[in-house]
């Protein structure tokens, strides 16, 4: 195996040579949002330099170039994500978005009251917001599948969940809070044998695992492209063609008509009946560029990488006495979230941040998770290809100085 | 007790010592790790201020006209910095708290530090503070 060359790959990241009060920044909040590569922030100034223009509509030179450029993002999209056609991509503002737009459609034509829709115990905010507003509109019901102390997804009890009123089942791939990587094939299986659809909200995982949406056969997998080394203001919802052709628009305006007169509007077909309006222009054709970066790395050396600094991560931080890790899931991504015995963890936080080190601490948006284990908050540390080990030890050495300053019998 | 201008100012020129981050964090812990603790009757919801991402009780009590504030928090950075509050406003009369701008927050170059709910955090803890001064001071009226 040829070693993953890193001093390379973090000089293509103009912010990881960047200092964070007066020290080098370690930055650790990956799951939040990932660092761009010099071509992904060239690639924008680029479009605003050179070609920035609308697009679908001008037959000027520039309106030409940028049409052209943005179309081809969605091929891209369809081979990155392996989607069958890349009428089944659609462009939206992120996964918060993406889960709406399901919701407020496919959702708000098939369900009804009665029915069950069936999340997940460990789901971002945003894939359980959208389905209560829903259930709370319909009369329907959200159910959700619970894990165990480790932060796994209790499989023996998804049968049982999956009832005759069961409409839709809408599950995180990768928790953001707990890295648990869920088996979505294997409850996608099960779904699809009671003919019950189901999303993927990929936010995490599709920056950390080659996605195969054919594969998994999901009806619905959605991700946002800053979590990916893209721009912020995209990302992409990916339907089966059939569910969004049967599917009502989102948004009504521009873009997605056929004909406009006052008696009677015709939709434009999938996926621009989706897209109302002047699309985000830039950010969808430098999300393409940054399909261009991830293809062009080696996504299996990358992944390996990653798992190394999760063990690495593991092993320093649950070294610490009083440290209690938080998500031990077999299967997990590259995010270590724990809490601190005695230690508040946004003091902790705040205590790396002078030191050049960015974590997150609180609920990460999943406040149930927190619930469940019955904490405030944790601090989470979570990993990209581009990070170290330096830097792995680099927290783990100011975690231990934390609580050495922090914890209540250290006050003299 | 001096005015409350002169201790904004005393602080003020403390910190005019610190230049960087990791110097005013340490100082404000340290003022966090000296605070008296609140009385244990007074940690349940009725003083709880809400608003913060970490918990704050707060009580605050007359004598001679003067109020005399008492708090505590699961974090010790939050109470850091009820303690900078309490060192300006706790002692002072009603009317004067009612009326104090706190200007020296600003000065401190603190706000570029703490994350947009921690700001929020501070100004319900201020808010807090002046809603005693004002029922206190109405009610002795
Ligand atoms: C698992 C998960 N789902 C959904 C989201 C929401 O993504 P966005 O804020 O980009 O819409 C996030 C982002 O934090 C996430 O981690």
């Amino acid at each position: 195996m040829t070693p993953f060359n890193i001093n390379k790959i973090r000089s293509e990241f103009p912010i990881l040579s960047e200092k964070a009060h007066g020290k080098p920044l370690v930055y650790f909040d990956n799951a939040a949002t990932s660092q761009k590569p010099k071509v992904v922030i060239d690639a924008l100034v680029d479009y605003y330099s050179s070609y920035n223009a609308n697009i679908h509509r001008g037959v000027h030179f520039l309106s030409q170039k940028a049409s052209a450029a943005f179309d081809e993002v969605r091929e891209k999209v369809k081979t990155f994500i392996n989607a069958k056609s890349e009428r089944e991509i659609i462009f939206v503002r992120g996964t918060t978005e993406a889960i709406n737009l399901v919701a407020s459609t496919y959702g708000r034509k098939n369900i009804v009251q009665g029915d069950e829709i069936l999340i997940s115990a460990m789901e971002h905010h945003s894939n359980i917001v959208p389905w209560q507003m829903l259930c709370e509109e319909k009369g329907a019901i959200l159910k959700v599948i619970p894990m165990n102390e480790k932060g796994e997804l209790l499989m023996e009890q998804l049968p049982a969940l999956l009832t005759d009123k069961t409409k839709f089942v809408s599950v995180v791939h990768i928790s953001n809070s707990l890295g648990t990587m869920n088996p979505v094939k294997e409850i996608i299986r099960q779904a699809h044998a009671k003919g019950i659809p189901v999303l993927v909200d990929g936010a995490q995982s599709t920056a950390h695992e080659l996605i195969d949406v054919q594969d998994l056969d999901a009806d619905f997998f959605t991700f946002s492209g800053h979590k990916i080394l893209g721009p912020t203001g995209v990302g992409c919802l990916y339907g089966k063609l059939h569910l969004l052709e049967a599917m009502p628009p989102y948004h009504g305006g521009g873009e997605m008509i056929s004909s406009v007169s006052f008696e009677k509007t015709t939709y434009n077909e999938v996926p621009f009946k989706f897209e109302a309006g002047t699309p985000n222009i830039a950010d969808v054709i430098v999300l393409g560029t940054a399909i261009d970066y991830w293809n062009q790395l080696d996504r299996k050396a990358a992944a390996a990488w990653e798992k190394e600094l999760l063990n690495y991560a593991n092993k320093l931080i649950s070294e610490i006495p009083a440290v209690r890790l938080i998500g031990t899931a077999e299967n997990k991504a590259s995010v270590v979230s724990f809490v601190i015995d005695g230690v508040n963890a946004l003091d902790a936080g705040m205590f790396l941040d002078t030191k050049g080190i960015a974590v997150r601490t609180g609920h990460h948006c999943t406040e149930p998770v927190m619930q469940f284990f019955k904490i405030p908050g944790t601090l989470r540390a979570s990993f990209m290809f581009y990070n170290t080990k330096e830097e792995v030890e680099a927290l783990a050495e100011n975690l231990t100085k934390a609580i050495a300053l922090l914890q209540p019998h250290s006050v003299a | 007790m001096s005015s409350m201008n002169q201790i904004e100012e005393e602080i003020i020129s403390d910190f005019e010592l610190f230049d960087s981050w990791e110097e005013k964090y340490h100082y404000i812990i340290e003022l966090g790790q000296k605070l008296a603790p609140l009385d244990e009757k007074y940690k349940i919801d009725e003083y709880k201020i809400k608003g913060c991402q970490s918990s704050v009780w707060l009580n605050g009590e007359e004598r001679n006209g003067k109020i005399y504030f008492s708090a505590d928090s699961d974090s010790t950075f939050v109470k850091g910095e009820i303690a900078l509050l309490m060192m300006v406003l706790s002692g002072q009369t009603p009317e004067s708290i009612l009326d104090a701008k706190l200007e020296f927050i600003d000065a401190l170059g603190l706000r570029q530090h703490i994350a947009v709910t921690r700001a929020n955090g501070l100004s319900a803890m201020i808010k807090q503070m002046k809603t005693y001064a004002l029922a206190i001071s109405s009610a002795s009226k």
